[in-house]
């Protein structure tokens, strides 16, 4: 099955994010189908991360829509209104999106283990037993078996961003998202976690990632989304958006980063 | 010895000198004469009348008002670690008036001398001389004397609890924005809702930097319940002073008192010790603080002294 045909995931239409008078997102449309492997470019401050986290509703949009799996995450429709939803609504379409920070953000007090249980035990209600025992194969997977009783702080940033990604599967998400994961690293701990997440979409997962990975982008990519001021810029296949940008700003970028 | 020449031996032909700090050695010198006079005195000025000292050490009158002087702090922090988790998170509200409200809470209850506060709970009664529950403007379902409802005990757990619940909120914010808000991003992403993120993530992230300075605060109240002699609560000074107006060992029965505040206030030095060494276990910010320092903190006042109140025992305002 290619892409193209494969049934649609995420779909945002119009979507705008202002934090006072500063308009950050002006008006995003963007399809990403199930399967796919979206890469999002773009200079520092194009709102890259503000958009990424209008999709789980870390940051409220001010207009257009945003729905994953066919549901608005923050919002229930009636009629030609969005009414926002409560806390524990938002809450239940959230853990259905992973998300990858650029900061990792493993809970310090938590070991390894304890990071990657919490929240199907408490979130999805899963037994202790058997949240371990998928905590345990996914730790394994990442190549971090061993770890599973360190503390967070014990790790290198490489290790620390593999528990992280571990974290947000443990959690069968339809959808990972990921900001900026390798920026934070030192440059030789930056392969291990690229190799984590090509592998992870070789297995079919939909992800989203912000990168300035170029050749992550060139090799993993299905698309490539140039951002910048808010706006889309262009979008298409790695050949076409990677090799010949059809636009003035995507080619300055591109200069620039590569 | 470091000044005299090296013998000539191949292993120790060069020798590392370290720089003498004479001025060390002076204050060293300094530091035993001062102790030495003080034990002197101490053993020899008989005027201490240690025997006096130790008799009274397990007196009744003064067990009874240790443990009034155990009871008053620990509701009082009670009162003042609820309170202050409550007007903690009143200042995050992003409701204005209820931030405005308790950062004035803070304002007043910080701005102005404990024992001030004390006093005034404890004359309530000259302002509203009964205390009256019913609806606004309409019937009254219960009314009582003001001095019936604000018991002496009362007004002093009030004005003791009041005023820590001030500091405590400025401990607890400290603790809470301490956490970075990545946790809660981090939470939040993971579809866990905000309760459940601030019960599971935030607070115990919080903990590690609200507990120290709460062990200070106890510490701190144990000594401050003395104050509150003033508005005749029998507590542990009290009582010392109710003996010695009657038989004027006035130095005897303070020097008891100082012993047993010196010996609480050791303890909980030592429990907080442990206290800190437990919650911070593993962390990189980790305080190494050594247990003769911690109890050195205990013993030095943070609250100014406030002058023996014995004569000057305020009279209660009659409605
Ligand atoms: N919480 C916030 N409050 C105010 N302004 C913000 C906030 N987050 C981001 N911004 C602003 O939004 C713009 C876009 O930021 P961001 O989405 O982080 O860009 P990118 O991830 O592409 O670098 C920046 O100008 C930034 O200053
Ligand atoms: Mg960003």
């Amino acid at each position: 099955m290619t892409i193209e045909s494969a049934p649609v995931l995420v779909e945002a239409r119009g979507v705008h994010k202002a934090y006072g008078s500063n308009l950050v997102v002006r008006g995003i449309d963007m399809t990403v189908r199930t399967g796919e492997v979206m890469c999002l470019l773009g200079p520092s401050g194009s709102g890259k991360s503000t958009f990424l986290r209008c999709i789980n509703h870390l940051e409220k949009i001010d207009a257009g829509t945003i729905s994953v799996a066919g549901e608005l995450v923050g919002y229930r429709r009636q009629g030609d209104r969005l009414h926002e939803l409560r806390d524990a609504e938002i809450a239940s379409r959230r853990s259905d999106i992973g998300m990858v920070f650029q900061s990792f953000n493993l809970f310090p007090h938590m070991t390894v283990l304890e990071n990657l249980v919490e929240a199907p035990i408490r979130v999805r209600r899963e037994s202790p037993t058997s949240a371990r025992a998928r905590a345990r194969e996914l730790l394994d997977a990442v190549g971090l078996a061993e770890k599973a009783d360190a503390y967070p702080r014990s790790l290198s940033g490489g290790q620390q961003q593999r528990v992280a990604i571990a974290r947000a599967l443990a959690m069968r998400p339809k959808l990972m998202l990921f900001d900026e994961p390798t920026s934070a690293l030192d440059p030789e701990l930056v392969g291990e976690v690229l190799d984590v997440m090509r592998g992870l979409a070789d297995d079919g997962m939909t992800m989203i990632v912000v990168t300035h990975e170029i050749g992550f982008a060139r090799e993993v990519a299905d698309t490539v989304t140039f951002m910048d001021e808010g706006v889309v810029v262009e979008s298409g296949p790695p050949t076409q958006v990677l090799r010949a940008p059809q636009h003035e700003r995507t080619r300055s970028f591109l200069a620039k980063v590569l | 010895m470091p000044g005299s020449e090296a013998a000539p031996s191949p292993a120790a032909a060069i020798r590392v000198v370290p720089v003498r700090h004479y001025g060390q050695w002076v204050a060293t010198a300094l530091v035993l004469l001062v102790a030495g006079l003080i034990a002197v005195s101490l053993l020899t000025n008989p005027r201490y009348q240690w025997d006096l000292v130790f008799s009274y050490v397990f007196n009744a009158q003064i067990l009874a008002g240790l443990a009034t002087t155990m009871w008053l702090t620990v509701i009082a922090m009670v009162l003042g670690v609820v309170i202050g988790v409550v007007m903690a998170l009143a200042r995050e509200s992003s409701n204005v008036v209820v931030s405005t409200a308790a950062s004035a809470y803070v304002a007043f209850f910080r701005g102005t001398p404990l024992l001030v506060q004390l006093i005034f709970w404890f004359n309530l009664a000259a302002l509203y001389p009964v205390v009256s529950i019913g609806i606004p403007f309409g019937p009254t379902l219960f009314t009582e004397s003001t001095n019936v409802l604000i018991t002496p005990f009362l007004a002093a757990v009030l004005g003791l609890g009041l005023n820590e619940g001030a500091y405590m909120s400025e401990i607890v914010r400290a603790g809470l924005q301490s956490v970075d808000s990545g946790q809660t991003d981090a939470a939040h992403a993971l579809g866990m809702k905000k309760s459940q993120t601030f019960r599971r993530i935030v607070l115990p992230q919080a903990m590690r930097v609200i507990i120290p300075p709460t062990g200070n605060e106890t510490i701190s109240m144990l000594k401050t319940t003395s104050l509150v002699s003033v508005i005749a609560i029998p507590e542990l000074l009290w009582q010392a002073q109710a003996i010695y107006s009657r038989t004027y060992q006035v130095v005897p029965l303070l020097i008891t008192v100082s012993l047993w505040y010196l010996l609480l206030t050791t303890v909980l030095s030592i429990g907080q010790y442990y206290l800190e060494r437990h919650v911070t276990r593993g962390d990189s910010r980790r305080t190494d603080r050594t247990l003769l320092g911690m109890i050195a903190r205990g013993i030095v006042p943070r609250h100014a002294p406030v002058a023996p109140a014995g004569e000057t025992s305020t009279e209660r305002t009659s409605p």
